[in-house]
């Protein structure tokens, strides 16, 4: 070839010692060795260790990833690109994806998850698409653990810090509180944006010779080994790991999304991609190596924070709001334009080649020079063992004691994974932008698109308890509730993005609940019919051997015909018959009730897919005949805890009057249990029978089990009578009676 | 009457104001870039929401300094009516064409809720399609909106009328719990001493449509469109 990568004066020796300090195994170091021919350059070194990471290569998940559907006639765009895309109708397309930031976040949570709002963003307006929604799923530690205040405060900080200044509404979310998330805390970041469809833009190269263009912020030290972190588990250094994560820009990435998206405009860039995860190295070489091509860059061109970063540090930097370019040759002054309206940097750094290398110079050598696909699609591949443990966990539930329907009903409410999440999504902007018609509180939210009747519907749903007991099962639940919850607002489900959080996936018995979750994943979409566009993995969620239990987190995007048609989840009118639906029987198994009155295990009941199905098609239909007053999904404390919830209207509080059970007979797991896809409806009178129809026709349990009523009370079975005032207070006061700490 | 729009860096309900001057009410309105001098010949100013620059130092600390602010402060001083929300709000206390001061909400944390917000002066170009004790269900999103001033100054702002709007409850009494960011006197919105130049912290242009939570903010475009010059 040409001349050879040179060592820098002052560099470490590269040998396998170092390598096993970058989280290269052996058999990794004997590889690049074998692929360049050579002694890596320590650069080289640098860059093969993120670009084999765990984190970017996906090599435990990749062969297992592949088993997930990811077409359908709306599917614009799978996997394999920044984010997938599903068409929405009316010429738009919504780009969408959800990614983890866990690790950052645990070890500085402000700027952790601030940077994964940001990062995420990124994802969505390289598509060529206007970020309009983000949501986030977030695990913390009990509410008693000595760290979690400071870890919820700074995430949520981190996240309206962040979101709030970008001018993309936070319009919903989950949260949940468990002793199991201690040490390892999960920050999963949702993003959606509209593009007109055709006016998508690409991460492949194009035409050798075309121009490459850093655009953004200028490159600093934060953030090196980054991606590496995220492929480790922790142990008591990892706070020491501080200086590798990243610092969060918002008003440069406000400037980025809007210079990007006018940039796209001129017709001018041929390929984008953000640097994300390893940087500069990740998006020269993929945008390349998905192109077919190779990439030459010269480093010294790159708008530095500080005049001495070496190559090393250059290429590894996870600086924030960074962007790559490939442009059409001859039209660089074009772009320049734009990004200099944004005072932001836009800078030639290198050229699109035809040779399938990428080489890096730096001060007249060349500091790198590696066959591009060594980087990105031939990087190692694992079919890591799975097995099932030996411990089960118990499957026969035992109650000790049986506490009384309203304690029990009142300690549900006082949950903080019950409770209303006010004081979290109060501190987030949901209503820029203008599209907000529901917004955080609600099962979905739902926004509306400018000029249209539709409207999209978005829901983020986890159960790790469920996923804990049963792995697949759990997965499959997820989904189902995710969709469930889409269709009470009266939208079709469409589109799946996931990120899948385990262990570490070296341990079998993590690599079996990854490969069962997958596989859930997997026979869930395929009964909906909807297609897992995009998605994530974050693996080594452990802290010193104790592993987070499996938690896949699900978003599911609904398409809306309609948007004045969409239904919420309170009671309208007294009078109004109350009615369930449901799939499946319920079961205490992985129930909040279970958690806090201390019952471990049980088994989770068989989930029917044609019947989940045919209650999504039920609830759609319903709704977009105008049948349905309101529609809640059953969730965290079962029933009991739904119909109270459904009684909480902001405009109106109204009361409701039901028998619920074996008449006269009800038991706690009629109350408080879960898992049987159930949803509580408000109907008119007139309608009820029209109602049943589309339901009982489809071979589900429907059953009207009482009425709305204006005395704001909630009335179940003559054994529970509380005043609707007193339950909310409790719900709502939760959280902040905690963080007062009070109690 | 023809509406401005300034857009700076980092300025984020723009696009909503816009929206809602230009699509729901149909009137004439553009945007105006914060890099020009110009204002091509508009009647009325908006200053809209965002993190302007950031806000990285003082809210409106730099975006009072930016070229299109000397066009402002001098379109004011002709009487020309200047409306500023939240950012807006904060980017004309810190170019002083009002009074006062905002800061950090008592809570120390961003707040985004709907809230009541009470009349206090209806012969305003603001606030004329309203009536004394008229209660606004509005939006506010906010880190900073804690009004401060002088008391002796805002007692001489409150005999003048220049105290246009108020936090208060659904009943529209003022409570300490019915402040949200703790503002002095429960202060939500004010004017200059001439009445053309306008802030609050709610936001108007996010109460527009019964769909997205009620069409209160039309109340205060509909003043500023029929007190046109």
């Amino acid at each position: 070839m040409s001349e050879r990568p040179v060592s820098l004066p002052g560099e470490p020796k590269v040998d396998l010692e170092q390598a096993r300090a970058h989280g290269l195994a052996p058999d990794e170091y004997r590889k690049i060795e074998q692929i360049i021919g050579r002694t890596p350059t320590y650069t080289e070194l640098g860059v093969f260790s993120v670009m084999w990471s765990e984190h970017c290569s996906y090599k435990s998940s990749r062969r297992h990833l592949r088993k997930l559907p990811s077409k359908s006639e709306l599917v614009v765009q799978g996997p394999g690109e920044n984010a997938g895309a599903i068409d929405v109708g009316d010429g738009w397309a919504a780009v969408f994806k959800i990614e983890s930031h866990n690790h950052p976040s645990f070890v500085e949570p402000y700027q952790g998850a601030a940077t994964g709002v940001g990062g995420i963003l990124r994802d969505i307006f390289t598509m060529g698409a206007r970020p309009v929604a983000s949501m986030n799923s977030l695990k913390f530690g009990s509410f008693e653990h000595p760290r979690t205040r400071y870890l919820l405060g700074g995430v949520v900080g981190g996240i309206g810090g962040y979101g709030n200044c970008v001018g993309v509404p936070t319009v919903a979310g989950e949260v949940m509180f468990d002793a199991a998330y201690n040490a390892n805390i999960l920050v999963n970041a949702f993003c959606l944006g509209l593009v007109r469809k055709g006016e998508m833009m690409s991460a492949k190269a194009r035409g050798p010779g075309n121009p490459v263009l850093y655009v953004g912020s200028a490159t600093g030290r934060d953030g090196i080994h980054g991606a590496s972190m995220a492929s480790a588990e922790f142990d008591k250094q990892s706070e020491a790991k501080r200086p590798a994560v990243q610092v969060g820009d918002p008003f440069t990435e406000k400037l980025l999304i809007e210079a990007c998206l006018e940039a796209g405009k001129t017709g001018a860039i041929v390929a984008i991609q953000d640097m994300g995860a390893a940087g500069l190295t990740s998006s020269s070489s993929e945008m390349a190596s998905h192109g077919g091509l190779g990439i030459e860059i010269d480093l010294d061109k790159v708008p530095l924070r500080e005049a001495r970063l070496t190559p090393y540090e250059i290429l590894l930097s996870e600086s924030q709001e960074r962007m790559l370019i490939v442009a059409e040759r001859g039209r660089e002054a074009e772009l320049k334009t734009v990004f200099d309206k944004w005072d932001l940097h836009a800078v030639v750094i290198g050229h699109v080649t035809e040779d399938k290398r990428w080489r890096m110079r730096w001060r007249g050598q060349i500091v790198a020079d590696i066959p591009i696909g060594a980087l990105a699609d031939d990087a190692p591949l694992y079919d890591r063992p799975a097995a099932e443990p030996e411990a089960q966990p118990q499957t026969k539930i035992s109650i000790t004691e049986k506490p009384g329907t309203a304690k029990a009903l009142r300690a549900l409410l006082d949950s903080p994974n019950i409770a209303s999440k006010k004081w979290v999504y109060r501190q987030y902007d949901s209503i820029v932008q203008s599209n907000t018609v529901l917004g955080p509180g609600s099962d979905a939210a739902v926004l509306r698109i400018k000029n249209s009747r539709r409207a999209i519907a978005l829901k983020v749903d986890s159960n790790p308890r469920a996923c804990a007991l049963d792995p697949y099962l759990g997965a499959v639940g997820t989904v189902c509730e995710a969709a469930r919850n889409v269709a009470c607002a009266g939208a079709r489900p469409v589109g799946i993005t996931n990120c899948l959080n385990y262990g570490n996936p070296e341990r079998p018995e993590v690599m079996w609940q990854f490969v069962r979750g997958v596989e859930g994943l997997r026979d869930a979409s395929i009964a909906f019919g909807a297609p897992v566009v995009s998605g994530n993995v974050s693996f080594y969620n452990e802290t010193e051997g104790h592993p987070i239990p499996p938690t896949p987190t699900i978003a599911v995007l609904g398409v809306m015909i309609d948007v004045s048609k969409h239904v919420t989840q309170f009671f309208k009118n007294a009078g109004d018959a109350i009615a369930i639906v449901r799939t499946a029987t319920p079961s205490l198994a992985a129930s909040e009730y279970a958690a806090i009155f201390g019952i471990d295990g049980g088994r989770l009941g068989a989930i029917d897919l044609a019947r989940e199905a045919a209650l999504i098609e039920g609830l759609v239909e319903g709704a977009e005949q105008g049948l349905i007053r309101s529609a809640h999904d059953v969730a965290e404390g079962g029933l009991a805890v739904a119909l109270a919830e459904a009684c909480f209207n902001p405009r109106a509080i109204l009361g409701a009057e039901v028998e619920l059970g074996r008449a006269g007979n009800a038991a706690a797991v009629d109350f408080f249990g879960e898992g049987a896809s159930t949803v509580v409806l408000s109907i008119a009178e007139r309608d009820a029978a029209r109602v049943e129809s589309l339901f009982a026709g489809r071979g589900l349990e429907f059953a009207v089990i009482g009425r709305v009523i204006a005395d704001p009370r909630l009335k179940i079975s003559g054994t529970l009578d509380e005043g609707i005032a007193e339950l909310q207070r409790i719900y709502e006061d939760a959280i902040p009676r905690r963080l007062r700490g009070s109690d | 009457m023809k509406w401005g729009v300034v857009r700076f860096p980092g300025s984020l309900d723009d696009g909503d104001a816009l929206y809602a001057i230009a699509e729901v009410m149909g009137q004439d309105a553009r945007i105006l870039w914060h890099k020009d001098e110009s204002l091509g010949g508009v009647e009325c100013i908006l200053l809209p929401g965002g993190f302007s620059y950031g806000d990285y130092l003082r809210t409106g600390a730099i975006a009072r300094f930016s070229p299109i602010m000397k066009s402002v402060a001098k379109f004011a001083a002709d009487g020309g009516l200047v409306i500023g929300i939240c950012n807006g709000f904060q980017i004309l206390c810190e170019a002083h064409l009002i009074p006062g001061a905002l800061t950090r909400n008592r809570s120390l944390s961003f707040i985004c809720e709907r809230m009541w917000i009470r009349v206090e002066n209806a012969s305003t170009p603001f606030t004329r399609a309203t009536k004394r004790g008229d209660l606004l269900r509005l939006p506010i999103k906010h880190g900073e909106g804690l009004y401060v001033a002088p008391e002796d100054e805002l007692r001489q702002m409150e005999e003048r009328g220049q105290v246009i709007l108020r936090y208060v409850d659904a009943d529209g009494r003022e409570s300490d719990a019915a402040n949200p960011n703790g503002s002095m006197r429960a202060i939500a919105g004010v004017a200059n001493q001439r009445f053309n130049v306008f802030g609050l912290m709610p936001h108007p242009e996010h109460a527009v449509e019964p769909m997205l939570g009620g069409v209160d903010g039309l109340k205060i475009f509909q003043s500023i469109a029929g007190s046109a010059r």
